[in-house]
């Protein structure tokens, strides 16, 4: 049995990053790895990459990295709505002006792409999508004919993303699976205030996964936010579990549940 | 000197609008007159991600003065499509991993299978039905809130408007119609669907931010706390190339080629449209017969060459039909 730990967009939310990581290691598992985007929201963000180089956690770039990396003027989050792209704006500028140069240029060696063998089975990890960094995969309008198509274009049976915020697994045929890790940055939108990883268990050759709900210091979290002067949409959202910004880009199915 | 104004306004509303990767304002310069005019560019079909239905062809219940397509009572240039026709298009479309579906007419609530169709695609992939809201009865806004909750795949609706207020709105789209759209929309809010109001710039100032501002209050005012909008480019063909002008000869793109990175951003890169005549490259270019591109899905997985003057605008507004 092998059993890794896919930690989605952490977004500058240190504290969460803490605590995943001492789930993780209290479970025991056989790698863990970041799916990018480990700025944005939150506040401070040299300490996110600082503990991942510390710890040794490997990982992607998300378009976060890529970004920051290449000295853009913005994240190239891929929102699509003038309201979202403000906020998006708001985080980005922080972010850039608060990373350290170092840090900035260690996320441009972050490979876009990992691959890797287990069991047999071809597992892909990837940001967006593995065709495209800021690509939003939803559970509600990803159908499995696309990720069927996406499976096979990106040679890979087991294909891991995050980006879009909210954790889905979609189970296809030949056993195939695409996984959305969720983020640990922001809580799911749900009215709870914990954030979630995704854990996946390959065994004799069948997948299974699980998405990890990880409560943390949120007080502290929204306190600093305060602290840097962050909008006060964004501290709402960690106090609140409910998204207050950034969420024209979900479908409506999701949008359904969102209480904004 | 008009054409040169009307560019300007519409880089204006791109980079206010569309900040869309690889737009760039020097763009716009591919459109000068040229000494020896470089060919319409290529764009490949990167992925059949999005299909298009035209659903209802070219029959609406009213007759909008800037409607691309000129749909109307008895315009029956493409007909209406039966739930038969979306089935084997469907079947086509799950063998090449098509994502999404959208349907659009004419309105589409006036074909009598829509509901069926919707069901039928809701099993495969997610929908989107672009509608003017006129035809929202009770009942029906029911059987969608149904069909929403027991799809695993998300059902989103659009509904046009084109003005701020009865007298815009209905000047466009004819007498009386804001009132009836004002009761359909209510019928979705009791229900609790939550549809994209879509408006044109034919709207007067929609197109900035507070234009958008106070539209986004208009929608509030209809019953949705959430208010979702976009807004969409006006294409200068069919009524509304009389309603205002046509394309002028430098409206149109001639270029040594695309980079992948910058047809990504057209639509004609990742989508198709079905109606009762064939494929077409999109959802615009219905009336053009060389914009035709085949029997099937599969003839049309191929190059497109820009050379419509709507083309134009999609590049330099950054268009895309989708939600």
């Amino acid at each position: 049995m092998t059993r890794l730990a896919f930690i989605g967009g952490i977004y500058s939310n240190y504290p969460a990053l803490v605590a995943t990581l001492a789930d993780i290691e209290r479970r025991g598992v056989d790698g863990s790895w970041f799916l990018g985007d480990l700025g944005a929201f939150g506040p401070h963000p040299n300490r996110v990459p600082e503990l991942l180089i510390e710890k040794q956690i490997p990982g992607i770039q998300g378009n976060y990295e890529e970004s920051l990396s290449s000295g853009a003027t913005d994240c190239n989050c891929g929102y699509t709505d003038p309201r979202d792209n403000a906020y998006a704006q708001i985080s980005y500028d922080y972010t850039a002006a608060n990373t350290d140069d170092a840090l900035k240029q260690w996320m441009g060696t972050l490979p876009r792409e990992i691959r890797m063998d287990i069991g047999g089975l071809r597992i892909l990890l990837s940001h967006g999508s593995p065709r495209r960094i800021n690509e939003f995969l939803w559970h509600s309008t990803s159908s499995e004919p696309f990720l069927e198509r996406l499976c096979e274009e990106s040679r890979a049976d087991v294909i891991l993303c995050t980006h879009s915020g909210l954790q889905w697994h979609r189970r296809l045929e030949r056993n195939r699976h695409v996984v959305n890790a969720g983020v640990i940055g922001r809580p799911a939108n749900d009215g709870r205030t914990n954030v979630w990883y995704t854990l996946l268990t390959v065994e004799r050759g069948e997948v299974s996964v699980e998405f990890v709900p990880i409560d943390y210091d949120h007080q502290t979290l929204a306190r600093e936010m305060r602290a840097e002067h962050l909008p006060a949409e964004f501290i709402e959202t960690i106090e609140t579990g409910w998204w207050t910004t950034c969420l024209e880009i979900l479908p409506a199915k999701e949008r359904a549940h969102s209480k904004f | 000197m008009a054409g040169y104004y009307h560019r300007i306004d519409a880089i204006r509303n791109a980079a206010n609008l569309k900040p869309v990767l690889g737009w760039r304002e020097s763009d716009s310069v591919t459109a000068i007159p040229h000494q020896q005019p470089l060919p319409a560019p290529d764009v490949p079909l990167l992925a059949l991600d999005t299909l298009w239905f035209q659903v209802a062809g070219t029959l609406c219940n009213i007759e909008c003065t800037h409607c691309f397509i000129s749909s109307s009572p008895t315009n029956r240039s493409h007909e209406m499509l039966t739930l038969a026709d979306v089935e084997i298009r469907l079947a086509e479309a799950r063998r090449l991993g098509v994502r999404d579906y959208y349907f659009t007419g004419g309105e589409p609530f006036m074909n009598r299978d829509m509901l069926a169709i919707l069901e039928t695609t809701l099993k495969q992939g997610p929908a989107t039905v672009l509608t003017n809201g006129m035809l929202l009865r009770p009942e029906l806004c029911r059987e969608l809130r149904e069909l929403f909750d027991r799809s695993e795949y998300s059902l989103d609706l659009r509904v046009s408007l084109d003005g701020f207020d009865a007298e815009s709105h209905d000047a466009i789209r004819g007498k009386g119609v804001w009132e009836r759209v004002m009761k359909g929309l209510r019928n979705l809010a009791g229900v609790g669907l939550n549809p994209v109001i879509t408006v044109t710039e034919a709207a007067e100032g929609v197109g900035s931010a507070e234009g958008r501002t106070r539209f986004l209050e208009v929608i509030r005012g209809f019953g949705f706390a959430r208010p979702r909008l976009k807004v969409l480019s006006l294409f200068r063909i069919g009524a509304e190339e009389t309603r205002s002008h046509g394309y002028e000869e430098w409206e149109r793109l001639s270029m040594d080629g695309l980079t992948p990175v910058d047809a990504a951003t057209l639509q004609c890169s990742s989508s198709r449209m079905v109606t009762s005549r064939g494929v077409y490259v999109c959802p615009i270019l219905i009336a053009e017969p060389a914009a035709r591109m085949g029997e099937t899905i599969a003839d049309t997985l191929r190059p497109f060459a820009l050379r419509y003057g709507a083309c134009h605008t999609c590049w330099v507004d950054g268009v895309n039909c989708r939600t």
